[in-house]
């Protein structure tokens, strides 16, 4: 479960830039929710994310994950509760290491490290299971460097790598934004299929609207830090892009102005 | 090339791997340009010396000077990360305060270990092997040990978490890694090793000197990046056994070169011939560059656009 509260951030306080990016956002996931969010660039929903991930501290508000008020909690303690993927596919894993140690890095996300071996092999066994899933012959290729690997398998296996720990939320913010459509299509299909098998309570940012109306059971839309519309159940399963478009503007009662919302 | 010279060389070699280590940690694996080394390997030596002028077991004198150094480190880490300094400058601070504090623990700017114990000083007496080899022979272990210690470390899931650190920070942060408790154990050990170095050192030449730290890490950093030129790949074991072997292959060819009389180099001109080796290994072109952020930065300040 995902709480907040009256959540506001602010960059740049007290100067010529000051941003105000969440004002006020309040907003509560049930355990196993599966929610999209949309909004247009400067909208603060990346914000959001990193509000929850801890990556982004809060003026005002607070922040619960679970049963636990985190809002005081280091993003690297939160990462007990939260699993991540992030837009860029460089960003979710070390180039430097092989498959197998990004895995097993993951593999411990939130637990005690020691100085025993960071990868053994009965962890090779599982996380060949795991990758076998995907389908993309990455079974034999566990010693390879990660920054061989295609950005589109990158991303599957960072999305693999978010479910090799216990964790309460999933956020991804907006991780299929950099493939291409082909690749992207396969990403998203990866991420309803683990979603589902999992019951994960997810919190996903999109550009695209039809990837937000397909996946998931809940819409929201940001604008300017606030959610203006929150849509879900019969009457999201009627909505189509061009609804969502004109809502939008009845909403805000003004005209899109960012075409980067109308693209896809 | 005299065979006291080659023996000489190799010694060198060994006690600077120590130190090439010890950067290979922190500018390749936390990504952290540290200066530290210049003050943490004299501090080594100075603690070394010290302690074993007063009577105390070279060994344990030893473990401490290394103990120093890795204090040294951690100050560094701490002003980067608590305080917020940038970590290049962290280290500077670091590196001038040092050059007081060794002062202080010899109270003078030199002490001589002649006649002393030292950690050779068993194994000599035990062996018919001359003492030099004997020297080299403990050096070489020495190295060696810290050479395996490392590859163990960096393999286990601590040294994952490292690795990750200096990688991918968000990435690191985002599988539950404390960041800034890694750049604080990375730059212990890191400066742990270049003290263990500076007490080695101080005890094959038996003397400590306030000055023998000036220009350390750049006989560390050429170390590693001949290193990585005679070794390349990019797993642990063999970029540590780079650093180690650059050290050696670099302090062999800096003897050849000021033995052969043709080219009138002198021992004075070390500094002078590192400086222009390390140069021209940075400008190299695929030379994997811990400075490029520093070209680029100068580029931005005086508008020249680095190659």
């Amino acid at each position: 479960m995902i709480s907040v509260e009256q959540l506001e951030v602010t960059f740049n306080p007290n100067t010529a830039m000051e941003t105000k990016a969440l004002r006020g956002i309040t907003l509560t996931i049930p355990p196993g929710q599966f929610v999209t969010v949309i909004g247009s660039n400067g909208a603060g929903k990346s914000t959001l994310l990193k509000a929850i991930s801890g990556d982004v501290s809060c003026d005002r508000g607070s922040v619960s994950i679970g049963d636990r008020a985190v809002t005081r909690w280091s993003a690297p303690r939160r990462a007990k509760l939260v699993a991540r993927v992030f837009q860029d596919p460089l960003a979710g894993s070390c180039a430097d290491l092989t498959i197998a140690e990004n895995m097993a890095l993951a593999y411990r996300r939130g637990r005690w490290r020691s100085l025993a071996f960071g990868v053994t092999p009965g962890m090779m066994v599982e996380f060949r299971s795991h990758v076998s899933r995907l389908n993309l012959g990455l079974e034999n290729r566990l010693g390879d460097r990660m920054g061989l690997l295609s950005g589109g398998q990158r991303q599957a296996v960072s999305l693999l790598m978010a479910t090799l720990a216990p964790r309460k939320i999933l956020l991804l913010d907006e991780h299929t934004a950099a493939l291409d459509p082909k690749t992207a299509a396969y990403v998203a299909k990866l991420t309803r299929e683990i979603v589902e098998e999992q019951q994960l309570t997810t919190l996903m940012v999109t550009h695209s609207m039809r990837q937000a109306l397909d996946l998931g059971d809940r819409t929201l839309m940001l604008h300017e830090g606030q959610v203006v519309f929150d849509v879900a159940g019969e009457e999201r399963s009627r909505l189509d892009v061009p609804d969502l478009l004109r809502m939008f503007e009845e909403v805000r009662g003004e005209e899109l102005a960012n075409d980067s919302l109308l693209l896809s | 090339m005299s065979w006291t010279a080659f023996i000489g060389a190799l010694e060198t070699g060994f006690v600077y791997g120590l130190v090439a280590l010890g950067v290979y940690l922190s500018f390749r694996v936390l990504d952290f340009p540290d200066l530290t080394v210049d003050g943490s390997f004299a501090l080594g030596g100075a603690v070394a010396a010290v302690a074993i002028v007063q009577g105390m077991n070279p060994y344990a004198a030893t473990a401490i000077a290394a103990v120093a150094g890795g204090c040294a480190g951690l100050v560094t880490a701490l002003l980067n990360v608590q305080l917020g300094i940038l970590n290049l400058l962290a280290s500077i601070l670091t590196m001038i305060a040092l050059y007081s504090i060794n002062l202080r623990v010899m109270g003078r700017p030199n002490v001589p270990l002649l006649n002393q114990d030292t950690i050779f000083t068993p194994f000599e007496q035990l062996s018919w092997l001359p003492d030099r080899w004997i020297e080299l022979i403990v050096l070489a272990v020495v190295a060696i040990a810290a050479k395996c210690c490392i590859d163990w470390f960096l393999a286990s899931e601590i040294g994952l978490a490292m690795r990750a650190t200096g990688a991918n920070t968000t990435m690191a942060r985002a599988q539950g890694i404390s960041t800034r408790g890694m750049i604080l154990l990375g730059m212990s050990l890191s400066n742990g090793l270049v003290g263990l170095g500076g007490a080695l050192f101080a005890q094959t030449s038996s003397f400590a000197d306030v000055s023998v730290g000036g220009g350390t890490i750049v006989f560390g950093l050429a170390a590693v990046i001949v290193g990585e030129s005679l070794l390349p790949g990019r797993s642990v074991w063999v970029a540590t056994l780079g650093s180690l072997l650059g050290s050696i292959v670099y302090r062999l060819v800096v003897a050849l070169a000021l033995n052969v009389d043709g080219l009138g180099l002198r021992s004075q001109d070390l500094n002078l011939i590192t400086a222009v080796l390390v140069t021209v290994a940075l400008v190299l072109p695929n030379a994997r560059n811990p400075f490029q952020r520093l070209l680029k930065w100068g580029a931005s300040v005086t508008g020249r656009v680095p190659q």
